[in-house]
């Protein structure tokens, strides 16, 4: 019954407001009359039992308040009439609104757009089933150096490890899907059969491969993405048992699986990694982009799977000592195989994006703060009126959270806008940028961050605002006491600049990073330079024979079109794209080392002679490949500077001969040197760009190896025409050698090279518009303050003008007000900016992250900008009219 | 809003008025002289404590209220006990009891 009964006085307190307080006024007037007639009949005068009356009850309006605040549902009722107020207030100054929620749009909206890539990249578990239990399996071939696994090892490993519940694998392998359609290059991934079990995915329609279907000689089947089976088979379920043909070999099409993965990149054909018998596949010493994956069994950690892999790799070192001597297993979370490389960048973005929302809550604080000058009266009136101090806050607070929330919508628009943009704009800067949406938990960081926000800016005026000297509030007039106001204006300018200069700094030695990076030589010339990848038909590279014939063809076929200066295939990883194809050496006359596994390891490239001039590298010493080198001819090889100075110090390494691990080649003669490549990353000068670098004629690879490499190739064109015209020419001339031939991905150098610094241009981008909004909105800041600091001085100005100040003067006496509060900005920017840009010492290149050429230079443009903010309001406070200024007081 | 009266002072008042209103139906300025009455003038409840009491204590159900008209003719507004009011007044009685008689015997403890 008493619940009942509050229920009941809740909802009629809440949604009969009106009606409760007609009776509420009703109630105390026939209060005050019962008195006034008690006064009366005890022998007062009319006047006089009034007046008595009135002392009695106090104040009508103070008791109603009184009375009103211990109903139930009081909280819920004022809260709507203050927002009811607030919306009030704020439509009748749309400029301070305007100005307000677009400020805080544009900061939540940049915050959101960052979360919601942080969400979808660091924080969202992989789209499978309990993504905690996957770990990716990596060869350490050497300690802390990650490649893939021979497969041989991966069986292995399979066999003998205890912690998982399953482990499979994957293989990345483009293929030629003829006999559906025009022959097309497809991306494909080689899988284990229970790949798709261990992830939790589910077949489309179909069924996945059996463990008898992952072997040598077992019979061809095929998986197809749903993206391929939209395209080629319009979703019929009839695919099942289609055949199709993979790199000329007949598949049967047993099932439809998703096409996307973040694993790998998203595949439209699968087959069984365990058919695969290439001999350098099968090779126990070759890593050949065989990734294990596996889960965990339940309750199994981390630390539990690492010891038990440790123990596998120890006992394939003692079983295999010269292919497995020493090396490791590296087993990582799943997701952190994915995201480790840009987790640092985007938390440092993060943090500075952080920045511009600091920025402009001091903005619109200061905004209000100027306000609240204005609205002294209006609180004095209402607190006079019985409203309490706390009540007062929570209206202001009210007032300004709405503020935030409408920001926050506005900035919500925003963000999806400039999440999409931005990821347009640079797409291979992040890992899962395709699972980056504006799901439940973004919209939940929104919507908390806009209240926090409301609350933070709002909090300092309303403090000051709740508290207002009565008497003299009222008796002064529109302007109250300003001192402290000033005071806490002055300090949100100065954490402003100082966040400005901190962004600013960042994004400085970003800028001067990517100049630094454009400056680098990569050691070939990437101007006219054509790349694009050819697939010939799989009946015309089985053989070794006959890939050297279909690549000598092709080579003088493209050479032959007219305005193309050189063109090559390029067996082995292109420099920049992130790949490497490695060779382990020895130099005859030394000591074999005792394993595969101590031998040095040289980035290998097998290409025509002439590449050299495709790319454009300059050739140092002796000659490069020629067409006598050929499979008859000697084994030659031409080498790096790098190479060169690395081992054959103070030496003529023409004529050298080393010995070559894998490829199975003794005795390879050197026969020239070229210029060194920047193969791993133009801002890369570690360990990795100092391995040497070999080029081999690609037809004297070993005939085992051939077929292999020789499915599919790069090639490298150099052509001043343009890239359009050559590359209708080369579908032409490729379409005239074989018309079953597919060519494909066609990119200028220049192109995968600006690629290849995505990661550092995403976050220089970034951190230049934040800085940028930074800049702006502390301009605006420290604009608002001296303007306002300037027209509190009119009265004074007039003064010092009328006993003969000069304009100039005064202009400096404004001018030095803004400055102290601009340098002191900046000092502290400085010291903070020194102490954080460490974090990005990462993502910078050829500059140190206390470069005191940037850190000079964005002082000096924040001061600038300080300096022309201020110049306008020192203009107007020189052009004051003595008479004016007086009069007006 | 806490339905248990926190503050010694305002459950006295509570206790109070329920009391006033147990001989019958009262408006506000006749429960204020009827408490004064009662307690032979020792409590005088001022409207700025009574109203901000009585609606309170009407959201909570104890007391239900209308309009009548009074003895000199005015229109008023009349507060009565409910049921859930007099199983309040008599928790408040324990209670108040209870603490009198402890401070009682802590007066008198030597």
């Amino acid at each position: 019954m008493p619940l009942f009964a509050r229920v009941q006085s809740f909802v009629r307190n809440l949604f009969s407001a009106r009606s409760v307080d007609s009776d509420l006024d009703q109630e105390v007037h026939s209060h005050l009359a019962m008195l006034t007639d008690e006064n009366l009949s005890a022998g007062m005068s009319a006047g006089e039992a009034h007046r008595a009356a009135r002392i009695e009850l106090g104040g009508i309006e103070q008791l109603k308040e009184q009375i009103r605040e211990q109903r139930l549902g009081n909280w819920l009722h004022s809260i709507l009439s203050d927002c009811r107020y607030a919306i009030r207030q704020l439509r009748q100054n749309p400029g301070f609104t305007a100005v307000a929620v677009l400020t805080l749009a544009i900061s939540i909206g940049a915050n959101t757009a960052l979360f919601s890539v942080v969400n979808g990249v660091l924080l969202n578990p992989l789209p499978y089933k309990q993504p905690d239990q996957l770990v990716s399996l990596w060869w350490d071939r050497t300690p802390g150096q990650h490649s893939s696994v021979p497969y041989a090892n991966f069986l292995d490993w399979q066999k003998q490890s205890t912690v998982f519940s399953s482990m499979g694998a994957y293989r990345q392998q483009d293929v030629v899907l003829s006999d559906a359609g025009e022959a097309e290059r497809v991306a494909g991934v080689m899988i284990s059969a229970n790949f798709f079990d261990l992830l939790g995915v589910k077949p489309f329609v179909g069924r996945f491969f059996r463990p008898e279907e992952d072997q040598i000689g077992a019979g061809p089947v095929a998986l197809i993405g749903d993206g391929l089976w939209k395209r080629k088979f319009g979703s019929s379920p009839d695919v099942l048992g289609k055949r199709v043909a993979l790199d000329g070999a007949a598949h049967t099409i047993i099932g439809v699986v998703p096409e996307n993965s973040p694993i790998y990149v998203s595949a439209g054909i699968y087959t069984p990694i365990g058919q695969l018998s290439d001999p350098t596949f099968r090779d126990r010493r070759a890593s050949t982009g065989t990734v294990g994956i596996a889960r965990m069994k339940p309750g199994i950690t981390l630390a539990q799977a690492r010891m038990d892999m440790d123990s596998v790799a120890r006992n394939l070192s003692a079983a295999y000592p010269d292919a497995d001597k020493d090396t490791g297993i590296f087993v990582n979370p799943l997701k952190d195989d994915l995201t480790s490389g840009v987790a640092p960048m985007l938390l440092v973005l993060l943090g500075a994006v952080a920045f511009v929302l600091l920025i402009a809550c001091a903005n619109v604080a200061n905004l209000l703060l100027a306000r609240s000058t204005g609205r002294a009266r209006e609180f004095a009136i209402r607190v006079a009126l019985g409203a309490s101090g706390p009540r007062i806050i929570r209206q202001l607070l009210t007032e300004s959270i709405l503020l935030a929330t409408a920001g926050g919508a506005l900035g919500l628009l925003f963000a999806v806008w400039g999440t999409r943009t931005a990821l347009a704009a640079i797409p291979q800067a992040l890992p899962r940028a395709d699972e980056i949406t504006l799901d439940g938990r973004v919209l939940i960081f929104t919507l908390a961050a806009s209240v926090l926000v409301g609350i933070l800016f709002g909090l300092a005026p309303a403090l000051r605002t709740s508290n207002p000297d009565l008497q003299k509030t009222l008796k002064e007039g529109a302007r109250g006491s300003t001192g402290s106001r000033l005071r806490t204006q002055n300090i949100f300018v100065i954490v402003e600049m100082a966040l400005a200069l901190v962004l600013l700094a960042g994004a400085g030695l970003m800028v001067r990073s990517l100049i630094e990076l454009a400056y680098v030589n990569p050691g070939f010339n990437p101007e006219h330079a054509l790349v694009f990848s050819i697939s010939p038909p799989a009946a015309k590279v089985a053989t070794a024979a006959q890939v050297r014939e279909t690549y000598h063809d092709l080579t003088a076929r493209f050479e032959a079109i007219p305005g193309v200066e050189a063109a090559s295939p390029l067996f082995g990883a292109l420099p920049l794209t992130g790949g490497d194809s490695l060779v382990p050496f020895w130099i005859v006359g030394q000591p074999k080392p005792s394993s595969a596994r101590e031998m040095t390891r040289a980035q290998w490239y097998a290409a025509a002679p002439d590449y050299l001039k495709a790319m454009g590298i300059p050739l140092q010493r002796g000659r490069f490949l020629s067409q006598q080198d050929n499979e008859t001819a000697p084994f030659v090889g031409v080498i790096d500077d790098g190479f060169a100075h690395a081992y054959f110090p103070g030496e003529d390494p023409i004529g050298k001969h080393i010995n070559l691990g894998i490829l199975d080649v003794t005795g390879a003669e050197i026969v020239g040197v070229v210029g060194h490549v920047k193969h791993v990353g133009l801002g890369v000068n570690g360990v990795l760009d100092k391995r040497g670098q070999i080029y081999f004629s690609m037809t004297q690879l070993p005939d085992k190896l051939l077929p292999l490499v020789g499915r599919a190739s790069t090639f490298v064109v150099r052509s001043a025409a343009p890239t359009a015209t050559v590359t209708v020419a080369i579908r032409s001339a490729s379409e005239q050698f074989d018309g079953r031939q597919v060519v494909y991905d066609f990119q200028p150098m220049t192109k995968i090279v600006s690629d290849s610094i995505a990661a550092q241009r995403f976050a220089m981008s970034l951190l230049g518009v934040f800085a940028f909004i930074a800049l702006v909105l502390s301009t605006v800041g420290i604009f608002a303050v001296i303007s306002y600091l300037a027209s509190r001085r009119t009265h004074e100005i007039g003064i010092r003008m009328a006993l003969g100040a000069q304009p100039v003067e005064i202009a400096r006496v404004v001018l030095g007000q803004g400055m102290r509060v601009a340098l002191l900005g900046v000092a502290i920017g400085l010291a903070a900016a020194l102490a954080l840009t460490r974090l990005l010492a990462n993502q910078l290149y050829g500059v140190s992250a206390k470069d005191p050429v940037t850190f000079a230079a964005v002082a000096g443009l924040l001061m600038l900008v300080a300096l022309a903010a201020c110049y306008i309001p020192a203009r107007r406070a020189m052009r004051v009219d003595p008479v004016i200024a007086l009069r007006y007081e | 809003m806490s339905p248990e009266p926190t503050t010694l002072l305002q459950g006295t008042l509570d206790l109070l008025i329920l009391k006033s209103l147990v001989a019958g139906e009262l408006h506000g300025l006749g429960i204020s002289r009827r408490v004064q009455q009662i307690t032979s003038g020792t409590f005088v409840v001022k409207p700025g404590s009574l109203f901000p009491a009585l609606h309170r204590m009407e959201d909570e159900g104890w007391i239900s209220s209308f309009w009548g008209d009074s003895e000199n003719n005015r229109r008023a507004k009349y507060y009565r006990l409910t049921k859930a009011g007099r199983k309040q007044l008599e928790v408040e009685t324990k209670r108040w009891s209870r603490i009198s008689w402890a401070i009682g015997q802590a007066l008198e403890a030597s």
